[in-house]
């Protein structure tokens, strides 16, 4: 697929299909769905971040008037061990204790128990009638202080997995992960220069604008059916069904559409109780987190603490690399340590290095996916380290990541081999991008960054229905996020011949369609558009077969093109070319309604590198740092639909930039965390940031149909050092820890 | 929510006819200009049942005069509306500019500077304009009507000097004359949508010299109410407002506050900007009243 190819639709950005809904208010949110005798459901959430819980009483609660039903963790099974499954991975039994605490409550805004009732003020009254005993413990807050041999312990059997042998003593370090290549050793005494550097990043909230909410109904025969707002219906039905140990063919998911999920919106939290209010009171229930729960008790990603030590020849050549990489996992296992470890010099040529990754207990809201899960964190610590690395061996940082960047052929530190890949590609053509050219303004520093992403493939389904006109539905099961129906609307139109205008894409629930994966890993233009491609390319078969019928000729003396069957060249029949309309029109004559399907667990995801530029000027009285000018350049492999490609691009810079910037969860030290909304967790506001200009880099991925990389995830890696390179470029200070809010650098240049 | 009922009386006898009749009984009533305040507070953990009463239906509370020797606005002008006042815009670059400050276009649409007074953060942007400016609330209650500078009407965080069954009616200023000029400035870690971690108004008046003859310096979030810094006036006055003078003013914006450390911003951090505001908002002014 090397070569580029002249595509009818696919490279063109048409209007989304769902927009008009989206912009005039009529789609459905999680929020929005109505039924009648529906009642409200209230989480009741713990005031301690970390207690033993003595008892949970009901009955006052219960005997308000008005209330319908109420549940405790003991209304829940016993939960089971096991794997959850899907792209966020973990323990069953860790995901029932998050979403209603059993023995012990692990954070601050932990689900102890909820009620329903016929108001969402009654349910409030009733939330403040349960009676619960506290056993209050001392909350381990400290990502360092966690790890100590006599911190406090969050879970007395919680064994360090990965090491050797099994500790003798439960921890905090719930796992370990390492990675290593080559003899760092030899490889630092090889090095002409070596840096080092030890970062820290707070938690941060996707901030999605859309809290979760879900409306359950649960009938007298046991069938649920929910309504929701997620990334992935099946795998909420999937993991409702190990939680409450209930039949999958039992429960029915729907996803409405989705105000932003980022990631955080592959976790399961109201569904599970919806459902069993539902089924104590008989009547559907709707839930509906505030802004204040979805920062307390709805997972952010990991805060971390992270050290590099990088070794170069004077030539910028790489010679050995450690890593470092401690991550909070919040209240259970499960932090993103993996991908941040394997990340961390993934864009690289490197022989010799040492990973290693820690998943460690506090008690804070368990983390959850949050867009290239891990990677910001660890690549910022090796971005900043080689933009010092660069400084010191007077080199550009662009050259510098040139000469040791990773190629096809390249072993990632991974494991596989690159196939081809598009990371020289963003450097060149950072090197030549004007923003890069110009000159720095004046008082302003300017900072270059890499980014990457792996990307990943899993299972999908879709559906390719062609109507009687010739029209085309498809049918997937991935939430659209970033616009993805309008994407598969494109590869479907490219894949049939037909027009953009002529293909509608819908989102199955559970019960209509086949199984997929969540919409994550930024897998869903990549994997289910290549189920779609292929369901298109069934029903091309089935056209091509029906024309031969009706020639009389054999299936393989006829051919597509142009969405319209056609006698192969050489064969000689005296026939009109039948389209897909006259197919369609004539369906009834030939075997009935076209009908495509593809099911697969897509194998190639290729990974998506970026670079990104930009100029910030830093107001040394007050420590603000303005964003002056900011490039994203990416390999999107191809981009179906370019300007939702570029809309990835700048929301995952807008999401960096402010994280860099002003996002952290600042905790008391009670464990309380202390800015709960939008007005002081900073995420930033439109007039906070430049335009992002963006640059699409196309090398095709091998194993895509049409060359699709997934670009969701990788925006958001490189602006963390970007950022942090640009300050120390204005400031000529290398501030370690992010976020950058004016008071942090204000003390940094102060103290200078 | 808390319960709460009401009522949007159209004159001011009946709207203070409502509030002597809650003082009286004792319950709890409750004044609403533009809500952008009160419906975030109507959320939060104080459920109390209260009568509220919307004050936007009161000719005095509406009206702008602009007179020869005062100039004087109703407590319920929203923000946008003063600010397409030009004449307003004129006399009064500052305080414009401080309400303009407040939320975004459509939070002004609503929100008032007289509310943004009465509900007496120790951020609220208008309130050290307000000051710099030499507002002064004009009150009326049972007992018939009141002044007070508003400096003194801020008694602490979220504490006003009204009485139960008193109004704030509006806010009067003095006229300014020529060559005098006022600016505001705040610290927000973003560029709009967010509440103050520094604020400071200041006002000057020069002679054709250019030399400083009145000023006064208000400072905001960096103490329990929003402060009057009569030291940093004297640090501007007789001066040509000079870089010296203006990091004077500055250093006694610093000595006169008393902040914390919060989510917002360290004690160190929001004594140090009070003086870099106090600084660039006397510049401003400066330049301002220099024409
Ligand atoms: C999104 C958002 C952004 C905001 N941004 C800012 C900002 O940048 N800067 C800032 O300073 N503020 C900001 N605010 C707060 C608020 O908008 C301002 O304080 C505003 O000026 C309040 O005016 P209001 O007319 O809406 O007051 P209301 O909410 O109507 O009233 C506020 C309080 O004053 C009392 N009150 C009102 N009028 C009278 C009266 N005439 N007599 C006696 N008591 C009275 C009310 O009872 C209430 O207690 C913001 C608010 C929101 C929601």
């Amino acid at each position: 697929m090397a070569e580029a190819v002249d595509y009818k639709v696919i490279g063109t950005s048409p209007v989304r299909p769902d927009g008009v809904d989206k912009v005039t208010g009529r789609a459905q949110y999680g929020a929005d769905m109505n039924l009648p005798n529906m009642i409200y459901g209230k989480v009741l959430r713990s005031p301690h971040a970390h207690a033993r819980i003595k008892s949970v009483d009901l009955s006052k609660a219960l005997a308000m008037p008005g209330v319908y039903a109420a549940v405790s963790g003991a209304d829940f099974p016993q939960a089971q061990h096991g794997e959850i499954g899907g792209e966020g991975g973990g323990d069953v039994a860790d995901l029932a204790k998050n979403i209603m605490a059993r023995d012990k409550v692990l954070y601050h805004g932990h689900a102890v128990a909820a009620v329903a009732a016929r108001s969402v003020q009654l349910a409030e009254a009733a939330l403040e009638a349960i009676d619960v005993s506290y056993e209050p413990l001392p909350p381990v807050l400290d990502l360092d202080a966690a790890m100590a041999v006599d911190a406090t312990l969050l879970d007395e059997n919680c064994f360090t997995k990965n090491l050797p042998e099994k500790p003798d003593k439960p921890s905090n370090i719930a796992a370990v992960m390492q990675l290593a290549r080559g003899d760092v050793e030899a490889g630092f005494a090889d090095a002409d220069v070596i840096v080092e550097g030890e970062y820290r990043i707070p938690m941060a909230h996707q901030g999605y604008i859309e809290p979760h909410a879900c409306t359950a109904s649960v009938n007298e025969g046991g069938q649920a059916t929910v309504w929701c707002c997620t990334q992935g219906h099946f795998e909420f039905r999937a993991m409702a069904s190990k939680v409450l140990n209930m039949n999958i063919a039992d429960l029915k998911f729907i996803a409405s559409e989705i105000g932003g999920g980022f990631g955080g919106k592959t976790v399961l939290y109201l569904e599970p109780l919806a459902i069993l209010l539902s089924q104590k009171s008989h009547r559907p229930v709707k839930m509906t987190m505030t802004r204040e729960e979805v920062f307390r008790a709805t997972g952010p990603t990991s805060g971390t603490h992270c050290k590099v030590k990088v070794g170069a020849k004077k030539d910028g050549t790489l010679t050995a690399a450690t890593a470092w990489l401690a991550y909070e996992a919040g209240a259970f296992a499960g932090a993103p340590m993996g991908p941040g470890a394997m990340s961390i010099f993934a864009p690289y040529r490197l022989d010799n290095f040492h990973i290693e990754a820690l998943d460690v207990l506090v008690n804070k809201p368990k983390v959850a996916a949050y867009r290239a899960p891990g990677a910001p964190q660890s690549m910022h610590a090796m971005e900043c380290a080689l933009d010092d690395l660069a400084r010191e061996l007077g080199m550009d940082p662009i050259d510098l990541r040139m000469k040791n960047a990773a190629e096809e052929g390249t072993q990632a530190p991974y494991g596989p081999k690159f196939p081809a890949i598009g990371f020289k590609a963003c450097l060149e053509a950072a090197k030549q991008h004007p923003h890069y050219t110009r000159p720095i303004p004046e008082g302003a520093g300017r900072g270059v960054a890499a980014g990457f992403w792996f990307n990943v493939g899993m299972q999908s389904s879709a559906e390719v229905h062609i109507n009687e006109n010739g029209t085309v539905t498809v049918v997937e099961g991935n939430p659209d996020i970033g616009g993805s129906r309008a994407s598969m609307c494109l590869m479907a139109a490219e894949t049939l011949g037909v027009t953009y205008e002529q293909v509608r894409t819908l989102i199955g629930d559970t019960e209509s369609t086949g199984f997929s994966n969540v919409t994550g890993g930024s897998r869903t233009t990549f994997a289910t558009g290549m189920a779609v491609v292929q369901a298109c390319e069934d029903i091309i078969a089935q056209c091509k077969a029906r024309a031969a019928a009706t020639w009389g000729v054999d299936e393989d003396q006829v051919e597509w093109e142009d969405g319209q069957a056609v006698p192969a060249p050489g064969v000689n029949a005296d026939v009109k070319p039948l389209s897909l309309a006259d197919i369609a029109a004539n369906a009834a004559r030939t075997g009935g309604p076209l009908l495509g399907r593809a099911s697969l667990n897509a194998q190639g995801a290729g990974a998506s590198f970026a670079v990104n530029i930009a100029d910030v000027k830093v107001d040394r009285d007050t420590g603000k740092v303005d964003v002056l000018s900011y490039t994203a350049i990416q390999d999107a492999g191809k981009a179906i639909h370019p300007a939702y490609v570029e809309g990835q691009m700048q929301g995952g810079a807008a999401q960096g930039i402010g994280w860099a910037l002003n996002e952290e969860y600042i905790f008391n030290t009670d464990g309380v965390m202390e800015n709960a909304g939008f007005l002081d967790y900073r995420i930033p506001v439109a007039s906070d940031l430049p335009m992002i200009d963006t640059q699409i880099i196309e090398v095709p991925n091998p194993s895509h149909p049409y060359g699709v990389r997934g670009v969701g995830e990788t925006p958001i890696v490189a602006p963390l050092a970007v950022i942090a390179n640009a300050v120390r470029a204005a400031t000529g200070l290398r501030i370690n820890d992010l976020p950058f809010s004016p008071p942090r650098v204000l003390e940094a240049l102060d103290n200078a | 929510m808390g319960a709460f009922a009401y009522v949007a009386p159209s004159n001011l006898e009946e709207a203070l006819a409502v509030l002597k009749e809650h003082a009286s009984a004792g319950t709890r009533a409750q004044l609403l200009a533009g809500g952008t305040d009160l419906l975030v507070q109507l959320r939060s953990a104080d459920k109390t049942p209260r009568t509220i009463v919307d004050i936007k239906k009161i000719a005095e509370t509406n009206r702008i005069d602009i007179g020869s020797e005062e100039v004087y606005i109703g407590s319920a002008i929203p923000s946008a509306v003063l600010n397409e006042n030009t004449e307003l815009a004129a006399l009064f670059p500052g305080l414009l500019e401080a309400a303009d400050l407040i939320g975004s276009t459509q939070i002004q649409g609503r929100a008032t500077v007289g509310g943004n007074l009465c509900n007496a953060s120790p951020a609220g942007d208008s309130i050290p304009a307000m000051i710099a400016a030499g507002g002064v609330c004009v009150i009326v209650g049972a007992k018939g009507t009141r002044e007070l500078p508003v400096e003194d009407f801020l008694t602490g965080v979220g504490k006003n000097a009204l009485e139960p069954g008193e109004l704030l009616l509006g806010l009067k200023f003095k006229r300014p004359g020529p060559r005098t000029a006022d600016a505001y400035l705040r610290f927000i870690p973003r560029t709009e949508m967010d509440i103050a971690v520094a604020g400071c108004g200041v006002s000057v008046t020069l002679d054709q010299n250019g030399t400083c003859t009145a000023a006064r310096v208000a400072i905001g979030a960096v103490a329990p109410t929003a402060l009057l810094v009569p030291a940093a006036a004297e640090a501007l006055l007789g001066s040509k407002l000079d870089d010296d003078a203006l990091t004077a003013a500055g250093a006694a914006c610093t000595a006169a506050s008393s902040p914390i450390s919060d989510k917002r911003g360290t004690v160190e951090y929001r004594r140090k900007v009070v003086a870099v505001l106090c600084r660039r908002a006397a510049a401003i002014a400066r330049d301002r009243a220099k024409g």
